[in-house]
């Protein structure tokens, strides 16, 4: 068996059960704080699991949507944190 | 070969870091604890698994990889921003000016501060 492979699917099921986790972390939660920390961690386990992808299909498409995701996942964590900070966004 | 198994290795790293960072997430029972968890641990599981992509470009299909080179330096700037802001929203939710040591400058900390009401003008 290729080693990468065996190693791509290791990788899938962790970030998989990860993504999980965080899906718990957000339901069951007491602060907002909290549920923007577990939206940040469900961001990057999607950005590795389309890295992941692109490994997997070898093809280099998938990195544009990873940046993107990055992106926008920086963006709206701040703006939420900034939003319950201040109370409105851009001042 | 040996460079498969490289490859391999990095993989498996990643997605160790990732599943101990989010069970962190999940298990540790202070909200500053729960921040230590994704922003590092989730960081680089993350930077393990494009390292393992991008020698995959390189070594095996031969492609360049400025792709992950960015995402990475994405990364490196972007995670400790998100962690610095999302605890002051824990310091601006739960804590009062006591509950914090002395900020050794003569002012209070940046978070307690009373600035003007984000709705007013300032001027004549």
């Amino acid at each position: 068996m290729n080693p990468v492979t065996f190693g791509l699917a290791f990788a899938f099921g962790c970030f998989g059960i990860a993504l999980l986790m965080n899906l718990w972390r957000l339901f069951r939660s007491d602060s907002l704080g909290d549920r923007i920390l577990a939206l940040d961690t469900m961001v990057i386990n999607a950005i590795a699991l389309l890295a992941l992808y692109g490994i997997a299909a070898e093809t280099t498409v998938y990195f544009e949507a990873a940046l993107l995701f990055a992106l926008t996942g920086f963006v709206s964590s701040v703006a939420y944190a900034r939003f319950l900070l201040r109370g409105n966004i851009v001042e | 070969m040996p460079v498969e198994w490289i490859i391999a290795g990095f993989l498996v790293l990643g997605g160790l870091f990732g599943l101990i960072a989010s069970f962190g997430l999940l298990r540790l029972s202070d909200p500053m604890q729960r921040l230590h968890a994704p922003t590092k641990a989730g960081t680089v599981g993350l930077w393990s698994i494009l390292i393992a992509s991008a020698l995959y470009g390189a070594l095996v299909e031969g492609r360049p990889v400025g792709h992950e080179v960015l995402i990475v330096l994405l990364l490196l700037v972007t995670a400790p921003i998100t962690a610095i802001f999302l605890a002051k929203v824990h310091m601006h939710q739960r804590m009062r000016e006591g509950d914090l040591p002395p900020s050794g400058t003569g002012r209070s900390w940046a978070t307690f501060a009373r600035g003007p009401h984000p709705g007013d003008r300032a001027g004549p």
